[in-house]
């Protein structure tokens, strides 16, 4: 099943465009990886494909409903000093699934807890949200986007201000996530070295689409030798 | 003290203020928590020098000043959270134009009307007087209006409170809500501004979320405590207005800001002593 098809589409703020002639497609189970430096366009393309913006140009279509969407945003200043136990912003991931009803159900509540028991963070499920180190709270967080995703998860930088082991393990997670129950991954992310490690597709992108394929034949393309090759010297 | 009470509670006009202080004071406490956290702190602000404005219109105009205002009000708070969203234009300066403007028209309406004298004043810092039969039941109904949706939508609005965009990506009409966060603000503004004064009702809403969580480490206790913080801070400054013969609003809101010190020091010793 195909999840997005992107056509000739363009993504930008305000008059200016960030991102242009993207042309591709997502089926279920792959997992994507956006790779380009900053200012590439990649967080905006993400926005792109969360509907949280439409594109300027062309057109971005969606083989899924938002509620069966998981997403890890970058986080935010003030959610750092939020007052909220991990267990209340695990729970909230099933917001969307409550539609208009005012309470969270029991199912609800139970996917929150078997999401903490996955990524290892019971230990952590009352403790406040502030408190915890940055590569908990991407836990957290991810956590999160693993109850509210059925169907596909977004990562924004997953790793960004994490240490390298902390790094490792959640790249691994998301692997195993995206093995072990088909859940199709879109990662946003400018280390192209683990990109290649753990995708099956890449999209890499310079203000425009220089690239998408599959990693091998990414590893093959003179783009990838470029990038992929050169970084892995130092 | 007993006797004291007694004797306040003898007044009717004192028992229907603390009646409508004591609902608007759990409102704005429950509303203020999002609202902070939020960063939206200074929209609270901003729209109650709207009302102000549109009070003294209201005098002007001989009209019921609530239901003059509650519309206007809640018509500014779209506008702010409208001009928050935009990254456009910056947040801070359109809610400082809006707040003194009204402001200035406030004032200048009533100096041409009744001239400047003690209802500027009291529209500025409250007064306990202002309450009329009418004002308790309106607030009463209003409050369980804002009450009852804040309490069945209390997930949705954590949601939206801790992270606008994923609740949005995934598929929650977040601007509903802001809406009816920006909603029940306006009310809750407008019912307790007379009593509190426009200068001084945004501090309702800031001070108890700010207070509960020096302590507080979840959403849920926060919001609670808040609510609860924010109730005894009225009464205890409500009944030292009453044995001083200090302005009610300014009294409530010394009492908060001995209460957030207290949270404060309470949490530093707490620190201390884990260490």
């Amino acid at each position: 099943m195909t999840l997005y098809i992107c056509k000739d589409a363009a993504l930008g703020y305000e008059g200016s465009v960030a991102v242009r002639s993207l042309n591709f497609e997502v089926r279920s189970g792959d997992y994507l990886c956006i790779a380009g430096e900053n200012g590439s366009g990649k967080s905006t393309l993400l926005k792109g494909l969360l509907q949280l913006k439409t594109p300027v140009e062309g057109s971005i279509m969606l083989g899924v409903n938002a509620d069966e969407i998981g997403y890890l945003p970058q986080q935010t200043a003030a959610q750092k000093d939020f007052p909220a136990s991990a267990y209340e912003v695990v729970l909230s991931g099933r917001i969307s699934s409550r539609g208009i009803l005012p309470f969270y159900s029991r199912k609800d509540r139970l996917t929150a807890n078997e999401n903490i028991e996955r990524l290892g963070i019971k230990p952590l499920r009352n403790r406040c949200y502030r408190e915890l180190s940055g590569g908990q709270q991407q836990r957290v967080l991810l956590a999160r986007a693993l109850c509210a995703a059925k169907k596909i998860l977004l990562l924004d930088e997953p790793a960004a201000g994490l240490d390298p082991v902390i790094t490792k393990e959640l790249y691994r997670l998301i692997e195993n996530i995206n093995h072990e129950t088909g859940v199709t991954v879109i990662m946003v992310s400018h280390d192209i070295n683990s990109a290649v490690k753990y995708a099956s597709h890449i999209l890499h992108l310079k203000t425009e689409q220089l690239f998408f394929g599959t990693t091998a034949d990414y590893l093959n393309s003179p783009f990838g030798k470029m990038f992929a090759g050169g970084e892995s010297n130092d | 003290m007993i006797n004291t009470l007694f004797e306040m509670f003898s007044y009717t006009f004192l028992v229907r203020a603390v009646v409508v202080g004591l609902l608007v004071s759990l409102c704005a406490a429950l509303l203020g928590v999002s609202l902070v956290l939020k960063r939206y702190s200074m929209i609270g602000d901003g729209l109650s020098h709207v009302g102000f404005g549109t009070l003294a219109i209201a005098t002007a105009m001989n009209a019921a000043p609530l239901t003059v205002s509650i519309p206007v009000v809640i018509l500014a708070a779209f506008l702010l959270l409208r001009i928050s969203e935009n990254s456009k234009i910056k947040g801070d300066a359109a809610i400082a134009l809006i707040s003194t403007g009204s402001l200035a028209i406030g004032v200048v309406v009533i100096s041409l009307t009744t001239g400047m004298n003690t209802d500027v004043c009291n529209y500025m810092f409250g007064s306990i007087l202002a309450m009329s039969k009418n004002d308790v039941t309106l607030s009463i109904i209003l409050a369980v209006v804002v009450l009852t949706m804040f309490v069945l939508f209390y997930n949705k609005i954590f949601a939206v409170t801790f992270d606008e965009n994923f609740a949005k990506a995934t598929g929650v009409k977040t601007g509903v809500y802001n809406m009816l966060i920006a909603f029940l603000t306006s009310i809750t503004i407008v019912l307790g501004m007379r009593m509190m004064g426009a200068l001084l009702i945004s501090s309702l809403i800031i001070f108890p979320a700010l207070t509960s969580m020096r302590l507080c480490k979840k959403f849920k206790t926060v919001t609670v405590c808040s609510a609860i913080v924010s109730l005894i801070c009225f009464f205890i400054g409500v009944v030292v207005s009453y044995v001083k013969a200090t302005p009610t609003g300014a009294s409530v809101v010394l009492v908060n800001i001995a209460a957030f010190l207290l949270f404060w020091a309470a949490n530093t010793i707490k620190g201390r002593i884990r260490k």
